[in-house]
């Protein structure tokens, strides 16, 4: 038995006697070597992944390593996408590995891949095979138990879904107690509807809605989480019980489009939606209110001066391309400065909340040296802005607590475009 | 080896309750049921023991709003045979399930009832410790695990007492445990292997003989007194902080 | 051996039963015996109380605020079996025929309650706060979903009602008075299909949180693990120490021996804290009786504000620092 590594070539064919045309080339050089053939690795683990309907591309990776120094979390920890197939090749079973829940699906490697790796496929397809077996880390189980169970991650009230209205200070048309027809559905979600800073936002929403007089009403109790991180964190069969039951009750109402307060639901209700029988024109709300600059404008009654840096949101940004809408907004506003971080539109960097990142925060704390958010917060700070400002869900809650882990409270302050925008309409709720 | 889990469907406390028009019973009008947390752990605990000794597990459950779901969701997480106990009409109290179950669980043979320790509904006792009295077999509640024994004719349990004392008990089957806690916690099964647990399995059903048993008579339904004792301190965080360090201060607990 | 419904004769007596743990009548014992009083004199029967257990002969004293004593002392009753227990008890209990038998709502008590009044035929109540008796009437508040509700229970006839710890003072129940000591007969305890077999200790604790003067305590709503340190600040600049609530216990953020409620530990420091903690019942069992309790939470609505002192709506994530930076500089100042 050869020992592997040490045997690195199986057979040498050397003429004694070697003549070409009429020529003796006797010699060393018309020895050749039989190639050895590869067996101390296993294809097996490799195979797994790329059996699976959504796997196939890790298996074209041809380890140029582009996708390392622009992953998110190669930043502050060890993973990186190039090291997924390396550690597949060499055995390392991605589906028992921690790797497997450390991306974020941000979607910055497949921008940079030569060969399209696509690990936006490849994780959630890795991940479902790992939830079937039952291995699901416990914070993750919680939000998936949560989500089936109450239609929220939190696991809140769905009857208090809509209670932050009370204090929005306008009126807000909750489609199951006044189902009339209107022009724009507004998907909350479940984080404005839920989470302190979130429901600021979703006040400050109906507030800038009411403003401009939009014909809006949004689901109420109806409406349930969009599924999509938990889609990509691998619970598939859930994303689909909560497309459905939200297809049903998009069909109860009239309405013209749909309009998002994140940009997960936008990839869900734009993506993913469609394949179960849910067609709907969707916008991101920065998409939406984009077009009424020109109104917003002439209604803007307070100067704002702020220096602010804008976070791109992967699922807005990089997945769908919305680079300007946000950024339009932010630099109406009057007295409002815009600056950029280094990592911004295209090679934005991750909040770590896609993808489940959102609910692992406490798995993926032994694998980083750093939370990206943190990360994030102190990119933000060094642009000297004063205000972080994001247009995603997630952001607020995760900046915010960076903010505060990274010593930064006083120096930076996280806000949501649309707070921004009420609270330059005059809004005496807004802070 | 047969073990049975009995689980009931109570309350969701996520949701605010409410009393109903009579002052004497919860207004059920909006009311949530879920699987009581400890019959999860009940039934998580079965499941240990069918992988581990391979046992069989039925799940029954008095029939309720939401009971087909939580009995999919046991077939999905293992148990073999799930089962509605029907005829006790609406909300049966512990009392009422208990007896109907000391009357028909003879015949479908057991030798395990696991249950969960309590439930946030068990104004008049816990199923598993009313069923023990009336069937007269060992009990044991409150417990956090359980082996068997290789010829299954005894259980080995950890039976917690406050401040993580553990007294392990040797139990002779059948005998009834209350579980306050599974080896591991409850597993989570994926929404697709329930929907498959549906397509595969039906839900059988137990009929339940009403057996007249002793009834408390609930003269009031109302939320606790005293809400709001506490003295509220309003303010920013800075500000709610000088005002409480100033009452440790006067107290002698910051010094 | 079925049950066996029994016709009780209606006396106005009252009996206890007493919780041993490692050879001592627990505390409960006497939250029981004072609850136990004012419902014998309701009544106007007398008050016994069932002391089962070994070498319980020397400790009977302890028991004096009831008329009665009926003790055994039986190397069988050493350590707690649910079924030995219950067998002796359900003897006790038949030939004297007390109008209500009072039981701790606790981990011994919860496996002699529901099967003993399984085994008479009589209602149970568990979770009772409060027992009284109103025109010969028992009459219960039992704490039920989560503490949410409170249901006011009427007993016509005679009942076993489990009592949860905390609810009565102990002290009430500590009398010294001589009553009656009577060793009852034990019942066969042959054909026994469960026994005892060990005790096995907690796991040595760093920090003892029963000796603890200042106590800050989290729940649910600290919400993620790394917010922990936020605690343990605040906790070191008062010279105190971090508890918590099962559920933080039961993901593995903190050890059991940090656990404070019903199958945690009892604490009554002169400072608790509560961060983030609701207060379910079973929490506020092991709590409620610290001299001075300050609760933050987001829900104004949350039961620890019905036990606590002062109270903080807000979010435990900014009011931590806020106290514990507020701490340090008045500390600072002294």
């Amino acid at each position: 038995m050869p020992k592997p590594g040490l045997d690195k070539v199986d057979r040498i064919y050397e003429k004694d006697v070697a003549v070409l045309e009429g020529m003796d080339i006797s010699g060393h050089w018309n020895r050749m070597f039989e190639q050895r053939v590869v067996w101390d690795y296993s294809t097996d683990v490799l195979e797994r992944i790329t059996g699976l309907p959504g796997g196939e591309s890790l298996g074209w990776c041809y380890q140029c390593g582009k996708c390392v120094p622009v992953c998110p979390v190669d930043v502050v920890g060890d993973y990186g996408p190039r090291k997924v197939y390396r550690k597949a090749q060499l055995g390392i079973d991605l589906l028992r590995d921690p790797d497997l829940w450390l991306c974020t699906t941000c979607m910055n490697c497949l921008r940079v891949c030569p060969k399209e790796v696509n690990m936006i496929e490849i994780m959630p397809a890795a991940r479902e095979v790992a939830v079937q077996e039952g291995r699901v880390p416990p914070e993750l189980q919680k939000v998936f138990e949560n989500t089936a169970r109450y239609g929220n991650p939190m696991g809140e009230s769905p009857r208090k879904r809509a209670e932050w209205v009370k204090e929005a200070g306008v009126p807000v048309t909750v489609l199951p107690l006044d189902p009339r027809p209107v022009d724009v559905l507004w998907y909350v979600g479940s984080y404005p509807s839920y989470h302190p800073r979130g429901k600021d936002a979703a006040r400050a929403m109906a507030r800038v809605f009411h403003a401009l007089g939009v014909d809006y009403g949004i689901l109420g109790h109806e409406e349930k989480e969009d599924g999509d991180s938990i889609r990509l964190a691998g619970e598939k069969g859930l994303f689909e019980v909560l497309a459905e039951a939200n297809i049903r009750t998009f069909r109860k109402y009239t309405f013209n489009r749909i309009v998002v307060t994140g940009p997960h639901e936008y990839n869900a209700f734009k993506n993913f939606y469609p394949r179960y029988g849910g067609s709907f024109d969707v916008l991101h709300y920065t998409q939406f209110l984009a077009p009424f600059l020109p109104r917003l404008r002439e209604m803007f009654v307070k100067e704002l001066p702020y220096t602010v840096t804008f976070h791109d949101p992967c699922y807005l940004g990089r997945h769908h391309g919305e680079y300007d809408a946000p950024r339009r907004l932010l630099q109406a506003i009057p007295g409002l400065r815009l600056v950029e971080m280094p990592r911004c539109r295209e090679n934005g960097y991750c909040c770590g909340g896609g993808g489940g990142g959102m609910w692992l925060d406490g798995f993926s704390r032994d694998y980083l040296r750093e939370r990206l958010s943190d990360r994030r917060v102190r990119e933000a700070v060094e642009t000297g802005a004063e205000i972080l400002a994001v247009c995603c869900p997630y952001e607020v809650s995760r900046f915010e607590d960076s903010v505060k882990a990274t010593g930064n409270d006083g120096k930076l302050v996280v806000r949501d475009i649309i707070e921004l925008l009420d609270e330059a309409l005059g809004s005496p709720r807004a802070t | 080896m047969h073990v049975v889990v009995v689980g009931k469907l109570v309350p969701d406390l996520v949701e605010d309750l409410e009393v109903d028009a009579s002052g004497r019973g919860l207004d059920r009008q909006f009311l949530k049921l879920v699987l009581n947390e400890f019959d999860e752990h009940a039934l998580e605990e079965a499941v240990l023991l069918k992988e581990a000794h391979g046992a069989r597990v039925t799940v029954l459950a008095p029939e309720a709003e939401g009971v087909d779901d939580a009995l999919y969701t046991a077939l999905a997480k293992g148990a073999d045979r799930a089962m509605k106990l029907v005829g006790l009409g609406e909300a049966p109290s512990s009392r009422q399930i208990a007896a109907a179950l000391a009357s028909a669980l003879p015949s479908l043979g057991f030798d395990l009832v696991l249950t969960g320790v309590q439930a946030a509904d068990d104004l008049d006792g816990q199923v598993g410790m009313l069923l023990a009295g009336y069937l007269g077999l060992p009990h044991v509640g409150v417990v956090t695990g359980v082996e068997l024994d290789p010829d299954g004719s005894r259980a080995r349990v950890r039976k917690e007492y406050p401040g993580g004392w553990l007294a392990e008990l040797e139990v002779q089957l059948p005998a009834v445990l209350g579980i306050q806690a599974a080896k591991q916690p409850p597993r989570y099964v994926p929404v697709s292997r329930v929907r498959q647990a549906m397509k595969e399995h039906t839900l059988e059903e137990l009929s339940a003989e009403p057996v007249p048993v002793p009834r408390l008579s609930v003269r009031r339904l109302s939320k606790p007194e005293a809400a709001g004792r506490a003295e509220f301190l309003d303010g920013s965080p800075q500000e709610v902080a000088a005002q409480l360090v100033s009452i440790l201060v006067e107290r002698g607990l910051v010094r | 051996m079925a049950a066996q419904e029994v016709e009780v004769a209606v006396s106005g007596d009252v009996l206890v039963v007493a919780e041993r743990f490692g050879g001592e009548w627990t505390e409960v014992t006497f939250e029981l015996l004072a609850a136990g009083r004012e419902v014998a004199q309701g009544l106007g029967g007398t008050l016994s109380v069932a002391a089962l257990g070994r070498g319980t002969t020397d400790q009977v004293k302890a028991l004096g605020a009831a008329d009665v004593v009926l003790y055994a002392d039986a190397p069988e009753l050493e350590a707690f079996v649910p079924e030995v227990h219950l067998r002796v008890l359900e003897a006790v209990v038949r030939s004297r025929q007390p109008r209500a038998v009072l039981v701790a709502n606790t981990s011994t008590g919860m496996d002699l309650a529901a099967p003993l009044a399984a085994r008479l035929g009589v209602p149970c109540v568990a979770y009772c706060r409060r027992v009284w008796v109103e025109d010969g009437t028992v009459v219960a508040h039992s704490q039920v979903y989560g503490g949410k509700l409170v249901a006011e229970v009427a007993l016509e006839g005679p009942g076993v009602l489990a009592l949860v710890a905390g609810s009565y003072p102990a002290e009430a129940g500590r009398g010294t008075g001589s009553p009656a000591v009577e060793r009852i007969p034990l019942p066969a305890l042959e054909g026994l299909h469960s026994r005892f077999l060990r005790l096995i200790e907690p796991e040595a604790a760093d920090v003892d949180i029963t000796r603890e003067e200042i106590l800050v305590a989290v729940g649910r709503g600290i919400g993620d693990r790394e917010n922990l340190g936020l605690a343990e600040e605040l906790a070191e600049a008062l010279g105190g120490a971090v508890c918590a609530s099962r559920p933080l216990v039961d993901n593995g953020w903190l050890p059991k021996n940090r656990q404070v409620g019903k199958s945690g530990l009892t604490v009554k420091p002169k400072l608790y804290l509560a961060a983030g903690i609701s207060g379910a019942p079973e929490h506020l069992e092991g709590m409620r009786s610290a001299e001075l309790i300050v609760a933050i939470n987001t829900d104004p609505k949350a039961p620890i504000f019905d036990v606590a002192h002062y109270g903080v709506v807000g979010d435990v994530l900014e009011i931590l620092p806020a106290l514990t930076e507020e701490v340090r500089r008045r500390k600072g100042e002294g």
